[in-house]
């Protein structure tokens, strides 16, 4: 059996298989489906200071091969999760990265802060590129200046592993990621949502109750793909892929364009059991072509 | 406990152009379902088809681990699973959410009054068995566009009496639901499934007769298990889920009578 460990930082995961924030729930909604402990990790959903109702419904849209999403991080606030939450899944065997949101630097820090006493909490991702809610989110990761603000500020309040994930709606991610890279992110993971908009023409109006929202699913995977390979190309940090994975051989994809490790998104709520398919496919593909070491694949492009 | 699984369709009855009823056998045991709870169901017959469609659960027998489905054409993913030809395998995820809450009525001779339109006949049928179960009379009051949109009569009317309304009169009274005569009467529990305005119309009549009201809502949904907050709907304890919290809600839990 091939060796699938890799390392994020100082985090160690026994497989590069990951779950997208937002996607995965906290990992106990899939219980049924899935060894939680067989996972290299999962994100959780984008957690806040304080408490958020998100969007109005409807926040979901079916598109060409993915779907539209604005639901715009409602999540019950860090507190919640660290009261309610964590107990309950930090036994899971798996690592358990938490997806930050803020609005401003000081939110990041303030949230980061709560979660540093959690044993169990050895990764944040800083989500610096959500394209459904007005302030923040994605305003930090469109500009150069804007990511530094919060990865700094980020960066002197956590020493555990920091991961940046950045926003497609930019017109050059390498420079956001070099950015991200500078002020002592530990990693980038890419790509978010693709911003995009949907049509009810019956009806002669948006789809999305917010007009706007983000594209997920095999439909962005060439983008993402094409940016993960720019960006690994250009930092020196480990870079994590994602943007439409639901088998085995996308997630080779990413990880032979340079992704050291990959999240699974959309493709869960299509097949709830779709990361052990992606970990078991990888495996067999690695005794198929006789590869001992998944990093003998990783940035061979 | 929810399984994904594949399903072999053993029959599948065009109940008229519109109207699907499929009867799905599972390979694995069934787990425990009950009335109100529903399936996330693939459509690989649909190239445009992505996501999963929500589907209530009609029927379920543990023993010879089948379940039916009822569906109405809505568009291409249903369609496709209509046109299944029978035989074929169709992937389901069951059972998601909350059944509804049976309750033995105050009075023996007081009936349940099991409200359906259209295809939201689809989980009073089951709810109908359960009560019969439970040894509670179910009574039905089904309204549809006209008699051909009137689905498995026959199978209601062993369950209990069946009240109907068609909006061209072309069975029992003409209209909707709420001017039904039996409405006029009293009522003390309502359980109501079907399209959101004669829901809401049901549970503003429900309000006025002081009858306690469950309707199944039908909010958009991409994982069906609590993981994408897609599906929320504004309850007075804020955003919740459909699929986990719902889909069936009491209606004082419902922002709607505000
Ligand atoms: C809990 C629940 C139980 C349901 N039970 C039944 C049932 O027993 N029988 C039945 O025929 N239908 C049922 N529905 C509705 C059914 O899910 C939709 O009609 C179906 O998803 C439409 O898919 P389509 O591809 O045929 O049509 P589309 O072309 O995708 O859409 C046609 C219409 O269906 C609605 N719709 C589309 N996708 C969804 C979705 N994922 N969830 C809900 N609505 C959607 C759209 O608003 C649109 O107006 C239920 C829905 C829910 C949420
Ligand atoms: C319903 C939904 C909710 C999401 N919520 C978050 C979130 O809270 N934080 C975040 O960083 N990304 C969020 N995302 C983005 C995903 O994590 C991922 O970046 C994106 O969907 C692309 O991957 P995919 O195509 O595999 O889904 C969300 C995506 C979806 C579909
Ligand atoms: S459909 Fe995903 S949370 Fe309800």
């Amino acid at each position: 059996m091939a060796r699938l460990s890799v390392n994020i930082g100082s985090l160690h995961l026994k497989n590069p298989v990951l779950t997208a924030s937002g996607t995965f729930g906290y990992g106990e909604e899939f219980a049924d489906f899935v060894d939680l402990s067989r996972l290299g990790g999962f994100v959780v959903k984008g957690t806040t200071l304080h408490s958020r109702e998100g969007n109005d419904y409807p926040r979901m849209a079916e598109t060409p091969s993915g779907m539209l999403n604005a639901v715009g991080l409602q999540n019950k606030g860090v507190g919640y999760f660290i009261d309610n939450i964590y107990p309950r899944i930090k036994d899971c065997g798996s690592e358990i990265i938490v997806n930050v949101s803020g609005a401003s630097p000081a939110d990041y820090v303030a949230v980061a802060e709560r979660l540093t006493p959690l044993q169990g909490i050895r990764a944040i991702e800083l989500n610096i590129s959500c394209p459904n809610v007005k302030q923040g989110g994605m305003a930090f990761g469109t500009t150069c200046a804007g990511a530094a603000s919060v990865v700094s500020a980020v960066r002197r309040a956590w020493n555990k592993t920091l991961i940046v994930k950045l926003s497609p709606n930019v017109t050059d991610i390498v420079e956001i990621a070099r950015a991200a890279e500078d002020e002592g992110a530990d990693s980038v993971s890419l790509i978010n949502t693709l911003m995009g908009m949907a049509v009810d023409v019956e009806r002669r109006r948006p789809m999305l109750s917010t007009i706007t929202g983000g594209l997920s699913g095999p439909a962005v995977r060439p983008v993402a793909v094409r940016m993960v390979w720019q960006v690994a190309k250009a930092v020196k940090i480990p870079v994590i892929g994602l943007g439409g994975i639901t088998c085995g051989r996308d997630a080779l994809e990413f990880l032979m364009a340079g992704a050291t490790a990959v999240q699974i998104g959309t493709a869960n709520f299509l097949d709830p059991a779709a990361t052990m398919r992606v970990i078991d496919e990888i495996e067999e593909y690695c005794t198929r072509h006789k590869i001992s070491d998944i990093r003998e694949i990783i940035g061979i492009i | 406990m929810k399984i994904c699984t594949d399903f072999r369709l053993t029959e599948s009855r065009h109940l008229s152009p519109a109207y699907g009823l499929l009867t799905l056998q599972s390979e694995e045991p069934l787990p425990e379902i009950h009335a109100g709870q529903f399936a996330q169901v693939r459509a690989d017959g649909s190239k445009t088809t992505f996501l999963r469609r929500p589907i209530s659960i009609c029927s379920a027998d543990p023993e010879t681990r089948t379940i039916r489905l009822l569906i109405r054409r809505a568009g291409n993913g249903t369609a496709a699973l209509i046109d299944t030809p029978a035989g074929h395998l169709i992937n389901i995820m069951l059972p998601l959410g909350r059944p509804f809450d049976i309750q033995a009525p105050d009075q023996s001779t007081d009936r349940p009054l099991l409200i359906g339109g259209g295809v939201g006949v689809a989980p009073l049928l089951f709810l109908g068995h359960e009560m019969r179960q439970a040894g509670i009379c179910p009574e039905f009051l089904i309204g549809a566009r006209s008699a051909s949109d009137l689905l498995l009569l026959d199978e209601f009317k062993a369950l209990g009496d069946v009240h109907i309304t068609t909006d061209d009169g072309s069975l029992g009274h003409r209209g909707v639901v709420t001017a039904h005569p039996r409405l006029q009467r009293p009522v003390s529990q309502i359980f109501c499934c079907g399209p959101a305005p004669m829901m809401k119309a049901v549970a503003a009549a429900a309000a006025k007769l002081g009858a306690s009201c469950q309707v199944s809502l039908e909010n958009m949904m991409a994982c069906g298990i609590g993981a994408c907050l897609c599906c929320v709907e504004k309850t007075v304890r804020g955003n919740v889920c459909v699929c986990t919290e719902g889909p069936v809600f009491n209606i004082n839990q419902l922002t709607w009578l505000d």
